[in-house]
C-alpha cells in the first residue's frame, strides 16, 4: 500500500518532467549501448586473436629437447660427492630428436581419461629447390584426420582438400608465401632437399595460411608417413606428441607429470603463449574501463537532473512532509525515480547494443592473413549484459541517493514560511 | 472536557547571526472542540510558534504534550507520523499538488496512513468534499481551481484522517473577503456541526472576532488569552 502510493508519487513526478526524464534515460542508453558494443567487439576481436594462437597449440606438447645430459658422469661418482665440480664445455650427448618409445608413450596417453586426443607430429628442416636457389623451411608430417578435429587444420588451408596429403601418396600442403616463392600451383610437383641431401618430390595439393605470414614463409605440411619415409625412419620414429585435454586449466599439472613419467620434455599451453594471455588482459581492462566510465557520466546526468527536480518539486517534498510523510519516504520517491530511470535507460541500452554489435558483425572484414573471417569478429558473451545491467542499477542509485538525501533532509518550515 | 494540547515554558531562540529570542515561555492549553485563533503583528512568532506546535519544526526548548503524549526526544519518523494522523494542517498558500486531481490530493495522506482500504478512502474523501461543498470538483485537476476553492480542498486534504486538532497558518491570508468568508465560515461549520478542535493563525482581526478565544500575542510572549 505505501510502497504503491510512493510509486505513484515517483511516477507523476517523472511524466512531469517527462522531457528530462528522457534524457537522463537516453545517457544510460548511450552508456550501455556503447558498454555493450564495445565490449562485444573487443572480445571478438580477442577470440579471433587467441583463436589464431590457441586453436593451433596443443596443451601438452612432448618432445625430445637437444641439451646436455643433466646426469653429468661426476656427479654419479662416489668420491666427487661432496665437492663442487666444474665441468666446461658440455655437449649435447643426444643427436636424436625423436621420442623415445613414442609408440608406448602414446599408448600410456590413450588410457589417460584427462586427455582429449592425441596426435602425433614430425617437424624436420627442408630445403626447397627453386632452380639454383634453395629455400630454407620446415616441414611437418601430421595425422590429418586428428589435427583437423583437434587443432582445426581445415580452417587454414586455403586451397585444396587437406585430406589429400593422407590419400595421394607424395603430396604436400605449402604455405601460401612459400608457395608463392616457388610459383608452384596446385598439381605441380615439387622438388625438396632433406638435412642429409636427399632429394625428393612431391605434388602440391593445397595452401596453407595461417595468419602470421612470417610463420606461413617456411611451412608445409605433409602426412606423417610421407615424412618418415623421406628421412628413412621407421613409424615409430615421432618428434612431437600433440595432447589436447579435456581442461586447459590443468596443462601445467598434467605437462609436469608426463615430462616425470615419460622422461622427456614437456611443455604447456600456458608456458608456451603466455604473452598472448596478458595482450586479452589488458585490451579488457581498457575495455572495461571505457564502458564503466561512460555509464558513470551518465550517472552525473542522471545526478543533475534529479537535483534539478528536486528544487523544482520542493513545494511537493515540503507539503508531503508536512501532512505526515517521513524523510525516508521522499529519499524512497527519489530513489525509485533514479532506478526507474535506470531501468528503462538500461533496457533500451541492452537492446541498442545488441543491435549495434550485430551490425558490426555485418561489416566487411577480410584480413588477407585470416582467410576464414569475413565479416568483423563479435562476441555475444551474455556475462557482458549481466554486467552492464548490474552497473546501470549501481550508477543510477548512486546518482540518485545524494539528492534523494538531500529531498529527504528538506525542511518544510523553511519552504512553506518562504512563500 | 480533555486536553487536546498543551504547551509549558516554550522558548525558541534563532542564533545566527546573534541570538535573538523569538519565543518566550509559552504557555496554553486548547481543549476539546475548541475555535481558537492566535492573534499578533507580524513578526510576533505566531507563525513559528504554529510550526513548533505542528511538530514540524523541533529546535526549541519547553514542552508540548499533544493528545496527552510528549513530543519530546522523538524520532523524525514518529513525528512524521503523528502529523499524518492526529494533525490537519491549512497553510496560507494552499499546497496541492497540480499533477494529481482533487480527490487524489485529498486521498494522499490517508494512503500514506494506511489504515483503510482505497476504497475506504474514496469514500471518506468524497464526504469531506461534500461537506465543503466542492463534491464536483473531485475529477479536476488541482490547478484548474480558483483561489477559494483550492484553500477549501486544502481544508478537506486535512481533514481526511480525523485529525483531533486543525491548525492554520493565515488560512485567509491570500483570500479576498468573499472567499475569506467561505473560509471562515468552514471553519465555524467543522466547530459546530463535528466539534472540530481549531487552532489558527491569523492577523485579520474580523477573523479573530468570529473564534471562541483569542489568544493575543507580542514580541514573542503570550499578552492576553
Amino acid at each position: 500500500m505505501k510502497t504503491k502510493l510512493l510509486i505513484e508519487i515517483a511516477i507523476t513526478m517523472l511524466r512531469a518532467r517527462l522531457k528530462q526524464t528522457l534524457v537522463a534515460a537516453l545517457g544510460v542508453t548511450f552508456g550501455i549501448t556503447m558498454f555493450i558494443a564495445l565490449l562485444s567487439f573487443m572480445n571478438g576481436l580477442n577470440e579471433l586473436l587467441d583463436g589464431l594462437v590457441l586453436n593451433r597449440t596443443p596443451h601438452v606438447r612432448l618432445y625430445n629437447e637437444i641439451e646436455p645430459n643433466k646426469n653429468q658422469a661426476v656427479y654419479l661418482s662416489e668420491d666427487y660427492k661432496h665437492n663442487y665440480n666444474f665441468i666446461s664445455s658440455i655437449k649435447a650427448g643426444n643427436s636424436r630428436q625423436a621420442i623415445y618409445n613414442s609408440n608406448r608413450i602414446v599408448k600410456n596417453l590413450e588410457q589417460d581419461p584427462r586427455v582429449l586426443g592425441i596426435s602425433r607430429k614430425v617437424a624436420t628442416q627442408v630445403f626447397f629447390n627453386d632452380g639454383a636457389v634453395d629455400i630454407a623451411g620446415f616441414m611437418n608430417g601430421i595425422e590429418v584426420a586428428q589435427e583437423i578435429r583437434f587443432y582445426k587444420f581445415s580452417d587454414y588451408v586455403t586451397d585444396g582438400n587437406p585430406m589429400d596429403i593422407k590419400n595421394l601418396s607424395n603430396s604436400i600442403i605449402l604455405g601460401k608465401p612459400l608457395a608463392h616463392k616457388l610459383l608452384a600451383n596446385l598439381g605441380d610437383v615439387i622438388q625438396i632437399t632433406t638435412v642429409e641431401g636427399e632429394r625428393f618430390p612431391l605434388k602440391v595439393v593445397g595452401f596453407y595460411e595461417s595468419g602470421l605470414a612470417d610463420f606461413d614463409k617456411t611451412q608445409s605440411f605433409a602426412a606423417i608417413t610421407t615424412v618418415q619415409k623421406i628421412l628413412g625412419e621407421s613409424d615409430s620414429y615421432v618428434t612431437d606428441i600433440q595432447v589436447k585435454l579435456l581442461d586447459l586449466k590443468q596443462a601445467p599439472a598434467v605437462a609436469k607429470e608426463y615430462a616425470s613419467i615419460f622422461e622427456t620434455n614437456a611443455e604447456d599451453i600456458q608456458t608456451a603463449n603466455a604473452q598472448f594471455e596478458t595482450g586479452t588482459r589488458i585490451r579488457n581492462i581498457i575495455s572495461y574501463a571505457v564502458g564503466i566510465t561512460l555509464l558513470i557520466v551518465a550517472g552525473f546526468g542522471i545526478y543533475n537532473i534529479l537535483n534539478m527536480m528536486i528544487y523544482e518539486k520542493m513545494d511537493t517534498i515540503a507539503i508531503l512532509k508536512a501532512t505526515g510523510f517521513a524523510g525516508s519516504d521522499v529519499k524512497r520517491i527519489f530513489i525509485f525515480i533514479s532506478l526507474s530511470i535506470g531501468f528503462f535507460g538500461c533496457l533500451v541500452g541492452l537492446i541498442c547494443g545488441n543491435g549495434l554489435t550485430r551490425i558490426i558483425n555485418h561489416i566487411p572484414f577480410h584480413p588477407t592473413a585470416i582467410p576464414t573471417i569475413k565479416t568483423f569478429p563479435v562476441s555475444y558473451n551474455p556475462l557482458f549484459y549481466v554486467i552492464a545491467i548490474f552497473f546501470s542499477f549501481l550508477t543510477t542509485y548512486f546518482a540518485g541517493w545524494f539528492p534523494a538525501q538531500k529531498a529527504s533532509k528538506v525542511d518544510p518550515v523553511i519552504i512553506i514560511r518562504g512563500k | 472536557m480533555s486536553v487536546i494540547l498543551q504547551t509549558t515554558d516554550i522558548c525558541k531562540n534563532f542564533h545566527d547571526p546573534v541570538t535573538v529570542e523569538i519565543l518566550h515561555n509559552i504557555s496554553f492549553t486548547v481543549q476539546k472542540g475548541e475555535f481558537v485563533s492566535i492573534m499578533g503583528k507580524s513578526g510576533c512568532g505566531k507563525s513559528t510558534l504554529l510550526y513548533i506546535l505542528s511538530t514540524m519544526d523541533t529546535d526549541y526548548t519547553g514542552q508540548l504534550i499533544i493528545d496527552g503524549e510528549s513530543m519530546e526526544n522523538r524520532k523524525e519518523k514518529e513525528l512524521a507520523r503523528i502529523r499524518n494522523k492526529k494533525i490537519g494542517f491549512v497553510f496560507q498558500f494552499h499546497y496541492l499538488l497540480n499533477e494529481f486531481t482533487v480527490l487524489k490530493n485529498v486521498m494522499l495522506p490517508a494512503l500514506r496512513l494506511g489504515e483503510f482500504s482505497e476504497a475506504e478512502i474514496v469514500d471518506k474523501a468524497m464526504k469531506k468534499l461534500d461537506i465543503l461543498g466542492i463534491k464536483e470538483l473531485a475529477e479536476k485537476k488541482a490547478n484548474q481551481l480558483s483561489g477559494g476553492q483550492k484553500q477549501r480542498v486544502a481544508i478537506a486534504r486535512s481533514l481526511i484522517n480525523d485529525p483531533i486538532i486543525i491548525m492554520g497558518d493565515e488560512p485567509t491570508g491570500n483570500l479576498d473577503k468573499k472567499n475569506s468568508q467561505i473560509v471562515f465560515d468552514t471553519f465555524s461549520q467543522l466547530s459546530k456541526e463535528f466539534q472540530q478542535t481549531l487552532l489558527i493563525v491569523t492577523h485579520d482581526p474580523a477573523f479573530a472576532e468570529g473564534t471562541q478565544r483569542i489568544i493575543e500575542m507580542e514580541d514573542g510572549k503570550i499578552v492576553k488569552q
